[in-house]
């Protein structure tokens, strides 16, 4: 069980932002997130763009300003759960929360601030008729231990970057490797696009383009493909072990519709007058995954939410304590891990 | 008059027979979101980027529009649903020539 002050769910810009102004506050944070890296958006769908409403940024690319909050943040020593998406909330009889993720990770805390952003990252499943029944029986839809298809005859589709790593990498490890594309086209680093013809060239890689997956049989496992090319209107059925659909990601909402938030639009209603708590005491929302009457999703609007959200969760946790806000600039900033920063002190001297 | 007529099928099959602004950089997934066409959340999800096609429409009118960009290009070739006449409406700036333009909603993936 991991224990902290405020559980954040999500580490996008807004979720890492809560660690600094809870670490002003002498409160300590652990994040939970479905994609293996912080940052959320910014690091898995844009990493290489600019963004130019960042107070005090004139451009900043969003992949820096995900480094540069790890950085700010880095003295608070934050926790993290990585690569695990957040599934259930469940509230104790000594009123504190715990949460459960899809891995089984249990984190307990009095305060769950939820920095969802659009959801997790679910893998864009095509529509294939019963796929999900075949789904962990011969169909994935991420590579986890490539291992597992050694000797294997496997299927992917897919034209962007992973699909060509994957079909890359598996040629040495599978027995087969088919690689199917809707176009004939594929996006992706130069490199890869000519590795992809070099093993095509040497047969290590069969590729068939334009096409598409149609049909999927099978018993209790997968048995083969059916594959329709767009050129030739020519169909062919393919006797595979495992069918690897690599159509990107898509954010879900997903389990968090079920913890009893009020939901509207998408996006988890809060108290905006106040302090962005939902309708269950003790959960806030903030960034881009709640909603009020004049919201905007924009990173500098839930580094707001972030920072008056942790004054409500700093007055939840020290009922009874007093508590007047300081400016870093006054008070500096204590890590938990002993580091100190501070404003140099002026000198005071005569002048004769 | 800085506006032209456009219409939007929405997922449901509904018309909307709309006005559009062409002087205030708009795009056509941003005027979807501006009339509430689709529920808030479900159209425009990666902001206008070209990047998770939550925005595919039809083009059911013979308008010619301005060519794809690579990386349009490479987000239909991702998405779901796609036909001849696939477009990502964010993609598409409102301007004069779309007077009368006919669009239809792609299915929600």
């Amino acid at each position: 069980m991991i224990t902290t002050d405020i559980l954040i769910i999500g580490a996008g810009p807004t979720g890492l932002f809560t660690v600094f102004e809870a670490g002003l506050l002498q409160l300590k944070c652990h994040l939970v997130d479905a994609l293996p890296q912080p940052g959320g958006q910014l690091a898995e769908l844009y990493p290489k763009k600019p963004i130019y409403d960042i107070p005090g940024y004139p451009e900043v690319l969003a992949g820096e300003l995900v480094d540069n909050l790890m950085k700010q943040i880095e003295p608070f020593q934050p926790g993290f759960t990585l690569g695990e998406r957040a599934e259930t909330l469940e509230r104790t009889e000594d009123d504190y929360f715990i949460v459960t993720t899809n891995k089984g990770t249990k984190h307990k805390s009095k305060v769950v601030a939820i920095a969802g952003g659009l959801g997790s990252f679910e893998p864009r499943k095509p529509e294939i008729s019963g796929i999900e029944k075949f789904e962990d029986r011969g169909v994935s839809y991420m590579v986890k231990d490539p291992e597992q298809y050694r000797g294997k005859k496997v299927l992917i589709a897919g034209g962007g970057d992973s699909a060509l790593d994957w079909s890359i990498f598996l040629s040495d490890i599978a027995s087969e490797v088919h690689l199917v594309h809707r176009r004939n086209e594929f996006r992706g680093a130069l490199d890869s696009v000519e590795k992809v013809q070099e093993l095509k060239n040497k047969g290590k890689i069969l590729l068939n383009t334009p096409a598409e997956v149609v049909e999927i049989k099978g018993g209790d496992s997968l048995e083969s493909l059916v594959i329709h090319n767009h050129q030739t209107d020519l169909t062919k059925e393919v006797a595979v072990d495992a069918f690897i659909p690599l159509f990107g990601l898509s954010p879900k909402l997903g389990p968090l519709s079920d913890w009893g938030l009020e939901i509207e639009k998408n996006a988890i209603k809060v108290d905006h007058t106040l302090d962005y708590q939902t309708n269950i005491p003790g959960v806030y929302a903030i960034g881009d995954v709640n909603t009020y009457p004049g919201k905007l999703k924009l990173i500098l609007c839930g580094f707001h939410e972030a920072t008056l959200m942790c004054q409500s969760a700093y007055a939840r946790i020290h009922p009874n304590k007093r508590y007047v806000m300081k400016y870093t600039t006054v008070g500096g900033v204590t890590g938990f891990d002993g580091s100190k920063k501070e404003a140099p002190k002026a000198v005071v001297k005569t002048i004769d | 008059m800085n506006e032209v007529a456009i219409t939007i099928i929405d997922r449901q099959g509904v018309k909307h027979e709309l006005q559009a602004p062409t002087d205030m950089n708009m795009n056509l997934m941003e005027v979807v979101r501006s009339y509430e066409i689709e529920p808030e959340g479900t159209v425009g999800i990666c902001g206008g980027m070209a990047m998770c096609a939550s925005c595919q429409c039809y083009v059911e009118s013979s308008h010619e529009l301005s060519t794809m960009s690579d990386e349009e290009e490479a987000m239909l070739s991702e998405a779901f649903h796609v036909k001849d006449n696939s477009r990502l409406g964010c993609q598409i700036p409102i301007t004069e020539e779309l007077e009368g333009l006919v669009i239809e909603m792609a299915p929600e993936s």
